[in-house]
């Protein structure tokens, strides 16, 4: 039974679509044989069983009685017809395994067959033994020399240079291949040979039992055949069975087209006629195995075995059969659903990790800052447009996500942006297939808004909306879907040494955290309902552990790699070994060997290898090669083959952990790098698992931890088997028909916390066999308890001992300010005096803390467990909780109480000098709103608005009948009066604003220059009106306002310049206003005076300078203005003025 | 007040090369008069501002400068009482407040021989009276006082009404009993990008989750929506999830386009609220 071997157009990405053959895929004849072959879907990249390949490199070889084919895909052994296998080949009937079926739009299919180059020389490749062949087949030794089994896709073999050559090649390996094979006899001379043919076109052909060829003789072979199976001696189960569905679900044999045929030169050992003949050959080999597999076909999802149980050829062939599938199928819990996938979010800022204090200096956190956004603009950008064609990551964002690396690198930020961009990795892409089309904010509103009633329906309904087509056959390249495939894209496209480096670190650290991560200790016991309740949350935190672990070794594994992947494995020997010798001296990233011991030691293989199996899944050719990972291979190797479903050893291992390690494995196996001599060749050559057994008793494997979907969401491929048996069913051609449901995960909460270190000795070990025999729910209260008390205890430091210290501080700090004068001397020398001041109290800290920790955790515990808890079980968990939340407390206060005042009390301190600086507002204490203020005042900037216009119209240009009227004025000030008494919503600017808006508008009605509408026309203010004005400003000034008040504009050049405009000229009012702030005590007398005094060195018109100078001696004269009326006359009268000037 | 892009286009129509004076607007509310008075004023204010930003540039080559000093100084000398430098900014459709810089500043640059700093130039346009020429001194006043775009006083008002709208945000919070962290809170913890309001407990608005509240007393246009999405609003979005802006003046209904995504648009505080209820068990 050959194993047959692909070789794969690669894909791009560098992520190779190239996969084996099941081990049994069969005798491939080509339909079209040569030059129209079916192309499209070897170029879409997938599996073409028995495509050209097998007839240029003679792979395909049949599997005919046990024997080699003996040409039988050669071009002169289907002359006869006789020994014409299924044509598993025709990619129409048969679609290629791991072909993604094409879209609606499907392009137009190329008919060009892209030759495959062959050598002659293999020195690369050991002689292809497959594992059947030797003992089976006596197949004579001639393996086609020109098999190409370096790993697939994988480049040129030496010696092969042109196309030319290779078709020259090919022909000679062709008339070899004939004259091996005993030319075969057919016993039916027809034209045709039947073929199995599985396109949906086609009407099936009713398969009969009656009709079977030869009973004995497939009764046989699926006999041994499904001993390989179930022994593991096949590399991939699934891809196994998903071969016989393809023969359960053949439609029908068609014959070979008449110039396929070829002469046939000779009579056929029956031995060597082909085992299937018919359809029902086919089924009814089928149907064997598949009464063999039950046990696995019942641990299938019920939509699979509904499937099956349905079959109608499958009823026909074996009644029993379908009769125990009927019952599995009813009796099957295992939906697998697709749960909604959460909706994604950005990673919340969190002050303790993200605030200024984490980081080396405020560029470095301002620079963050700006990444921490373009980082989300790249993601949201992405998620518009890489579905749009055309559209390329490369293109659209490589050189903005270059500059944000560029710019982190400057400021050292790598590893804060690690963190966010790996828990916004998690946080996106835990669910299976990366969720697809998870969408950022996407939130289920529609579905949530119905009634549960249709919320069912619905759900299902989205599920095939959304739900890919294809998981990219049974065994699919590791490949990034949906939302990974940006940060994939994302690592390529920054090409950043630095950014790999950290990232590398980090998803180690975060992969070693979760692997060791305490998880069910015990096995759900059946006779409490309530700890069936803790069960589910378990296994629920089991796989949320799990698909965690998956994707960041994925990602781990991927660019740890990514330096040394190609295309191609070295094409020498020499070249091989010269860097395997290198590679040999780099350690490995993550010491995946000694963690795959230590899982496989403790029984946690079902935690750690379906991880370990995405990390290896990205090794470059390389990689198996080297002695540590060739060792790591061999583990696994060694653990697919122990995995024997049929074994049910009491305490073993669950059958759904088995099969899922099975089909990850197998997965691994298929995976083109991997060498198939790691599966084949070295059997027997490891010693005794090289495992510490001395392990645990207890460990995760021996605990129901995988359900069927967790299994069908590590391993969506298995889902292939389901689309295979639908497609049947619809009659569509398996390349289109089938719903695969895209599966993810049920659970979405959050990681669990690590445990926190215990202590060594004798206590700890105490400790840990206390809660050995206790529920595993109260560990992890004892341990969230420790967690969270010890947690808050910093914070209780930080809000009391550390918040009096710092109050401490300000008064020092304040008396320091008074004895030194405002500036109080270098910030840095205060500092350093504060502190020596007042970190010695910190030890306080420690004894604080403990009597916060005993305090608080028996409550917490106590809350937490249940009622019946017994009293010592009670009292003990309180203390070990108490032990725990204060080692953690005190271990991180004893290290860091010291930088933590320090801290506190230098924020403290740049806050007080602050404080005194030139914000005059911002200090003081500022009056509030009165008692039983309604908040009903004007608003500040209504105001001030209100304000401009008055003063605009003032100053002009105005339009002729555009005026104010004096009730206006009246309102304005009134309210300005309400809303300075209304505190609320007066900010210090605003206010400030309208002190000096409203020292402006003094100055226009002291120079009489506000106009008045009419009637009948705009006119002058009464200077009653004005006065009464005056006297509401100065209330307002005097009582109202709490900033300061810029009388002296009041005696600016250009406010008493106003002045100058006027004819005639009446300063009356400005010696009122003047005489009143003196009075109100708003502006001292000396004040004013040197106002005045500046205000002669401004030029002025010679009259009015004189009127100036008279009125300063008025000011200086009397105390008040005896006339309500001062004109300029009067001023500048001689006698009166040196009257006053001389008194 | 939410306005479709149609309606907004026909404002915005309005606006084109009008200057930013009393009259103007006088014109525009009687023009639009189902539209509030202050959503008006905002988006003639962005209009303008959209204005400005396209010919900031020929406004500051040396030639433009010398050209409008010259003009100037030719205008005050006929008549110094006349509004030369407003007429001049208003001929040249550039804001009267933004002239008087130009005008200030180059007649410092003349006087001191040395450019003036940019602080010297603020104070004395916020105080014209330290202005060394009362004759300037009056034109740059006037050109203050009647530019209701740009300028100090503009300013103020502007940061006047945002920080009423913030208060009035946060008593309405208050009312509604949902307990909040506000800018200076989240500063103080070090956050590096500080909505107004942080919702301790999330609350659902029309059916959206909603983590954060920013005021906005402007009205949201394309341009200045598109410059707060880039500058706050995704980046709190970043940190904190989903949140909601409240534009008080407005805003283009077409931009409430990422409600799915997380930001919301409203042009009042909401009314339907849906808390996280406490099990009363």
């Amino acid at each position: 039974m050959p194993l047959c071997k692909k070789r794969q157009p690669s894909k791009s990405k560098g992520e190779k679509l190239i996969k084996r053959a099941p081990i049994f895929y069969l005798p491939l004849k080509q339909k079209n044989r040569g030059r129209r072959g079916p192309g499209p879907a070897r170029e879409r990249g997938g599996r073409v069983p028995g495509g050209p390949e097998e007839v240029v490199s003679g792979e395909s070889l049949g599997w005919a009685g046990g024997r080699r084919p003996r040409g039988a895909g050669s071009p002169g052994s289907s002359s006869l017809g006789l020994s014409d296998p299924p044509n598993l080949s025709n990619l129409e009937e048969f679609p290629p395994v791991g072909s993604v079926p094409p879209g609606p739009a499907g392009t137009k299919p190329s008919r060009r067959i892209n030759p495959t180059p062959v050598s002659e020389e293999r020195s690369l490749s050991k002689p292809k033994t497959c594992f059947t062949s030797p003992p089976i087949n006596c197949v004579p030794s001639a393996q086609p020399s020109a098999l190409d089994t370096s790993p697939w896709g994988l480049g040129l073999p030496p010696g092969c240079r042109s196309l030319q050559e290779e078709r020259e090649m090919l022909r000679k390996e062709r008339s070899k291949q004939l004259q091996q094979s005993p030319t075969p006899a057919h016993p039916t001379p027809e034209s045709g040979s039947p073929l199995p043919s599985r396109t949906g076109n086609l009407t099936a052909e009713p398969a009969d039992p009656a009709r079977v060829s030869s009973c004995q003789r497939l009764k046989l072979v699926a006999l041994v055949y499904s001993s390989c199976i179930a022994e593991n001696l096949v590399p991939n189960l699934f891809l196994e069975l998903y071969f016989v569905l393809q023969l359960l679900t053949a439609r029908r044999m068609v014959a070979a087209k008449d110039d396929d045929l070829e002469p046939s030169p000779g009579a056929l050992d029956p031995l060597e006629s082909p085992l299937f003949q018919s359809v029902h050959d086919c089924v009814f080999f089928a149907v064997e195995v598949l009464e063999r597999q039950f046990q696995v076909l019942c641990y299938l999802d019920k939509g699979t075995l509904k499937l099956l149980a349905e079959n109608e050829r499958l009823l026909c062939f074996s009644p029993a059969l379908q009769g125990r599938l009927r019952a599995a199928y009813e009796g099957s819990a295992a939906k697998v659903s697709l749960a909604m996938p959460p909706s994604a979010q950005a990673v919340s800022f969190q002050p303790e990790t993200d605030n200024r204090a984490n980081f080396s200096s405020d560029r470095a956190f301002h620079t963050f800052k700006k990444q921490r956004d373009v980082f989300y603009e790249v993601l949201r950008e992405w998620e518009d447009r890489h579905e749009e064609p055309g559209w390329d990551f490369e293109k659209g964002l490589g050189s903005r996500i270059r500059a944000m690396m560029g710019q982190l690198s400057a400021a050292c930020s790598h590893s804060h942006f690690v963190r966010l961009f790996q828990k916004q990795l998690l946080q996106m892409c835990q669910s299976p297939c990366g969720a697809g089309g998870t969408v950022l904010g996407e939130a289920p509103d529609v579905l949530s808004m119905l009634g549960a009633d249709k919320l069912g329906r619905l759900r299902r309904l989205q599920e095939r909306l959304v739900a890919p087509q294809s998981s990219g056959g049974p065994c699919p390249p590791p490949t990034f879907p949906g939302c990974q495939g940006f940060f994939r894209d994302f690592i390529l496209s920054a090409s950043s040494f630095q950014f790999n480096q950290h990232l590398m670190d980090s998803l180690s650290v975060k992969i070693r955290e979760l692997n060791g991560l305490a998880l069910p200790q015990h096995a759900p016991s059946d006779e409490d309902g309530e700890s069936d309740v803790d069960w589910q949350g378990e296994r629920r935190q089991f796989a949320v552990v799990l698909l965690s672990l998956r994707l960041l070794a994925k990602f781990l594994g991927f660019v740890a790699f990514l330096p040394y992947r190609g295309p191609e494995p070295p094409p020498t020997r020499e070249l091989q070994d010269s860097i395997l010798a290198l590679r040999s001296q780099v350690p490995p990233v993550l010491d995946v060997l000694t963690l795959l011991r230590q899982g496989l030691g403790a029984r946690r293989a079902v935690l750690t290898v379906p991880w370990l199996v995405e990390f290896l899944s990205f090794a470059d050719h390389i990689v198996p090669l080297l002695d540590y990972y060739r060792r790591t291979f061999s583990l696994l190797r060694h653990l697919h083959r122990s995995l024997v479903l049929s074994e049910e050893s009491g305490g073993e291992m669950c059958f759904l952990n088995k099969l899922l390690l099975l089909a990850v494995l197998g997965w691994l196996f298929q995976i083109p790098t991997v060498p198939e001599d790691l599966f084949f060749l070295e059997e027997g050559q490891l010693d005794a698992l090289e495992v510490d057994t001395v392990a645990s008793e207890h460990g995760l494997d021996s605990m129901p931890v995988v359900d069927q979907q967790l299994l069908y969401t590590c391993c969506p491929y298995i889902g292939e088997l389901r689309k295979l048996l639908a497609s049947w069913v619809s009659g569509s051609s398996g390349r289109s028909g089938g719903f695969v449901r895209k599966i993810t995960p049920t659970t979405t909460t959050s990681l669990g916390a690590q445990p926190p270190q215990t202590t060594q000795g004798l206590q700890a070990q105490l400790a840990q066999a206390f809660f050995h025999n206790q529920p595993p729910s109260l560990r992890r209260t004892v341990e969230f308890v420790a967690e969270r008390i010890g947690s808050n205890c910093v914070k209780y430091i930080k809000a009391t001992l550390v918040a009096d210290l710092v109050r401490q501080a300000e008064s020092l700090l304040q008396e320091q300010l008074v004895t030194q004068g405002q500036e109080g001397g270098d910030p840095v020398q205060l500092l350093e005096i504060l502190c020596s001041q007042l970190c010695p109290h910190g030890a306080q800290a420690l004894a604080q803390g403990r009597e916060f920790c005993q305090r608080k955790s028996p409550e917490a515990v106590r809350a937490l467990l249940p009622e019946e808890t017994p009293a010592a079980v009670l009292s003990s968990a309180e203390s070990i909780a108490v032990g725990l939340a204060m080692e953690k407390a005190c271990v991180w206060l004893s290290a860091n109480i010291t930088a933590l005042i320090r801290r506190e009390v230098k924020a403290a301190l740049s806050r007080t000098l602050r404080a005194q600086g030139p914000e005059p507002a911002a200090r003081g204490e500022r009056r509030g709103c009165p008692r039983a203020c309604e908040h009903q005042a004007p608003l500040p900037s209504h105001l001030i608005s209100e304000i401009k216009d008055v003063l605009s119209l003032a100053v002009g240009p105005r339009d002729p009948e555009e005026g104010v009227c004096p009730e206006h004025l009246e309102r304005l000030l009134s309210q300005l009066g309400q809303t300075l008494r209304c505190r609320q919503l007066l900010c210090p600017p605003a206010e400030q604003q309208l002190a000096k808006c409203s020292v402006e508008l003094a100055s226009l009605l002291v120079a009489d220059q506000i106009p008045i509408l009419g009637p009948p026309t705009p006119h002058r203010l009464d200077r009653g009106q004005a006065r009464r004005l005056l006297h509401v400003l100065l209330a307002l000034w005097k009582d109202d306002f709490q900033v300061p008040v810029p009388l002296q504009l009041l005696l600016r050049p250009r406010n008493v310049g106003l002045l100058a405009d006027t004819r005639p000229r009446e300063w009356d009012l400005l010696l009122f206003l003047l005489q009143e702030l003196v009075e109100r005590g708003l502006m001292g007398r000396t004040e004013i005076e040197t106002c005045l005094g500046s205000l002669h060195e401004a030029q002025w018109p010679g009259d009015f300078s004189k009127e100036l100078a008279a009125l300063f001696n008025l000011f200086l004269a009397e105390p008040h203005v005896p006339e309500p009326q001062l004109r300029a006359c009067e001023l500048v009268q001689p006698n009166r003025g040196t009257v006053l000037a001389q008194s | 007040m939410i306005l479709t892009k149609a309606q907004y286009d026909e404002i915005a129509q309005c606006l084109v090369s009008v200057p930013p004076t009393r009259q103007s607007l006088r014109k525009l509310k009687q023009r639009f008069p189902s539209q509030s008075q202050a959503t008006l004023l905002s988006i003639f204010s962005q209009e303008y501002q959209k204005h400005i930003k396209r010919t900031h540039a020929k406004h500051h080559t040396s030639e433009a400068i010398e050209s409008y000093y010259q003009r100037y100084l030719n205008g005050v000398v006929k008549n110094g009482a006349a509004p030369v430098l407003l007429e001049l900014a208003n001929e040249v459709n550039y804001a009267p407040s933004l002239m008087a810089r130009i005008i200030l500043e180059r007649f410092l640059q003349e006087r001191e021989e040395t450019p003036p700093s940019k602080s010297v130039i603020n104070s004395m346009l916020r105080d014209p009276s330290q202005i060394p020429d009362g004759v300037l001194a009056n034109q740059v006043y006037q050109c203050i006082v009647n530019d209701c775009c740009y300028g100090p006083l503009v300013d103020c008002i502007k940061h006047a009404i945002g920080h009423e709208h913030e208060v009035l945000l946060r008593d309405l919070l208050l009312e509604k009993n949902l307990s909040f962290l506000d800018e200076d809170q989240l500063r103080a913890k070090g956050y590096d990008k500080t909505p107004d309001f942080i919702l301790q407990v999330p609350v659902a608005v029309e059916g959206h989750i909603i983590h954060w509240i920013e005021s906005k007393a402007s009205f949201g246009d394309e341009c200045s929506h598109h410059a707060y999405l880039h500058d706050q609003f995704w980046s709190y979005w970043n940190r904190f999830g989903p949140g909601l802006v409240i534009y008080w003046y407005g805003f283009i209904q077409e931009l409430d386009c990422n409600r799915e995504r997380g930001i919301l648009l409203k042009a009042c505080f909401p009314t339907d609220i849906v808390t996280l209820c406490h099990s009363v068990a």
